[in-house]
């Protein structure tokens, strides 16, 4: 830790493992100020302990994590509302944690509240009365109403439905555009991480590591849905991501159209870095 | 504050709800009275008469009122050392892993053995007085708060735990809201069950071992074959329990349990 730390997270040569089971390895990742790098993997590819390491929720054993971002939050995979306060109450909890007065804390929870799209009655409900998105949505004014700069997502949105999830990611990017706002996401939805993320990582193996890098250079904002799903598909034809998520191969011939159909794009072209042959795959050096 | 102002408003659809209920208590009734008139009221009063017989008792005064203040008290005292005890030991039992799994044969123990084996052991040790009533109802109510505060404690998830610390909350914060109302929404149930059986427990101590209270009384009528009085004692402990049980607890206990079905759920979500 330097005296004046750069607003970035930083990790460089990670690994953790539980007991005798190593579940990562050598991991290396940056994520500058304001931008969104989202971590794919299937079930249980450590993506979840990789993120509570960054949140400080695990103890570090190997490798350095250096988080120069003044105020960092996290959503969790369920929204972990307290059932015995309402809404409003769980949206300033952590005001009320900072110390901030009673009647300040509550209006800015409330003006955060409605801003995330929930009306008087719900900020008035107590969690269990609210239905799944809503209890998202309070989970997420929560989160940002401490104004972070560096945002953990912990799968958060994996159990809504389609309609919910663009509306959580709507809210999510137009906080971005805001204020600068860095996220660090998991998720095994390969398509999620395409629509909102600037860099996405493939973490898979056991012990896992990074398999995969895809930047994408336009912006979440400009991004529609069939450029999503070409760029998912794109990535998804990769040998290295198909093998990561226990994909079978591609028929020869599909994958070599595919990749001839990937030349004409230009924003957000796949960028594999410098590949290597490792011995279970195609692996990209960081 | 808010968990009192849902159980106010709470109160009219409740009672409207309870016909269902007392319906089914009166259908009860009707019962009564059948087998009262096939037997006669030498064996079984019917329900009128030991209905008259307890307005008698209330209007006059008499006997009714400062019977059932000393049971009540003996039940409250016993059940107030309970809740006390078996609330904190419970919790502190709760925290630790070892502790928990030493306790359970304990608790098993406890709540196997029969309170009338507690009381011979207190007649013996206390004698008369309000000491084996509070002490019985002492040791039945124990167990089962014990177990509920060990519970509470031992299912403060991880989660809360992550959240207080990725929220950065104070000490004070941690204990006040988020872990005492967990752990509270595991006692409260148990509270309950426990003043439940502490009524129950205190008139049958009273019965074997005591010249005063409701089982006192309930002695005394039985031993002069007084089947109306006897029905009528018994009548006035329930009405007592009912009163208690479906006004003032139930109302509050579905308020908890809400909170913690929800939780529930969540948990085998994750």
């Amino acid at each position: 830790m330097t005296a004046q730390p750069s607003p970035e997270l930083r990790v460089s040569g990670l690994a953790h493992a539980f007991g005798p089971r190593a579940v990562l390895e050598d991991i290396h990742l940056h994520l500058p100020a304001g931008r969104t790098l989202a971590l794919v993997g299937p079930s249980g590819s450590g993506k979840s302990t990789l993120l509570h390491l960054c949140a400080g929720l695990l103890t570090l054993r190997d490798g350095r994590i250096a988080n120069g971002f003044a105020r960092t939050t996290m959503l969790f995979q369920q929204p972990h509302l307290l059932p015995w306060k309402s809404a409003l109450d769980n949206i300033a909890l952590g005001l009320k944690a900072r110390g901030m007065a009673r009647g300040a804390r509550l209006q800015a929870a409330h003006a955060m509240g409605r801003a995330m799209g929930l009306d008087e009655l719900a900020l008035a409900q107590f969690p269990p009365q609210l239905s799944g998105g809503m209890q998202s949505r309070v989970a997420l004014a929560r989160a940002l109403v401490l104004e972070p700069d560096l945002l953990l997502l912990d799968e958060p949105f994996s159990a809504l439905d389609i309609g919910m999830r663009q509306q959580m990611h709507r809210l999510l990017l137009a906080e971005q555009q805001r204020r600068p706002l860095a996220v660090l996401m998991i998720t095994h939805d390969v398509m999620e991480a395409v629509a909102l993320a600037d860099q996405v990582l493939v973490l898979a193996g056991t012990p896992a590591r990074l398999r995969w890098r895809l930047d994408l250079a336009q912006p979440a904002a400009r991004r529609d849905d069939a450029w999503v799903h070409r760029q998912t598909a794109l990535l998804l034809a990769q040998p290295a991501v198909r093998a990561a998520f226990d994909l079978p191969p591609l028929p020869l011939g599909l994958a070599s159209a595919d990749m001839s159909s990937s030349v004409g794009l230009d924003a957000g072209m796949a960028v594999p870095g410098q590949a290597r042959v490792a011995g279970d795959g195609c692996e990209v050096a960081l | 504050m808010a968990l009192l102002r849902n159980w106010l408003l709470g109160i009219p659809r409740y009672l409207w709800g309870g016909w269902g209920a007392m319906a089914s208590l009166l259908l009860l009734v009707a019962l009564w009275e059948a087998l009262a008139a096939a037997y006669g009221p030498l064996v079984l009063p019917t329900p009128m008469q030991t209905a008259q017989m307890l307005a008698q008792w209330m209007a006059q005064g008499g006997e009714l009122w400062p019977a059932l203040a000393v049971t009540a008290r003996r039940a409250f005292i016993g059940l107030a050392l309970a809740v006390l005890a078996g609330s904190l030991l419970g919790v502190a039992a709760g925290m630790s892993m070892t502790a928990s799994m030493m306790a359970r044969p304990w608790i098993t123990v406890l709540l196997g053995t029969p309170p009338i084996a507690w009381l011979v052991l207190a007649m013996l040790w206390f004698g008369s007085g309000d000491g084996t009533p509070v002490f019985t109802v002492f040791i039945a109510c124990l167990p089962v708060v014990f177990v509920g505060g060990m519970q509470g404690a031992r299912t403060l998830e991880r989660h809360w735990r992550d959240l207080a610390r990725a929220y950065r909350l104070p000490w004070h914060m941690r204990v006040l809201d988020v872990y005492l109302p967990h752990v509270v929404s595991y006692l409260f149930p148990a509270w309950i069950v426990a003043l439940g059986s502490s009524w129950k427990v205190v008139v049958m101590a009273e019965l074997l071992s005591s010249d005063t209270g409701v089982g006192a009384e309930l002695a005394t009528s039985r031993a002069q074959l007084d089947m109306a009085a006897t029905l009528a004692w018994i009548g006035a402990v329930v009405l007592v329990l009912l009163a208690l049980e479906y006004l003032l607890l139930e109302p509050i206990k579905r308020e908890i349990e809400r909170w913690r079905d929800s939780a529930g759920t969540a948990e085998e979500r994750a």
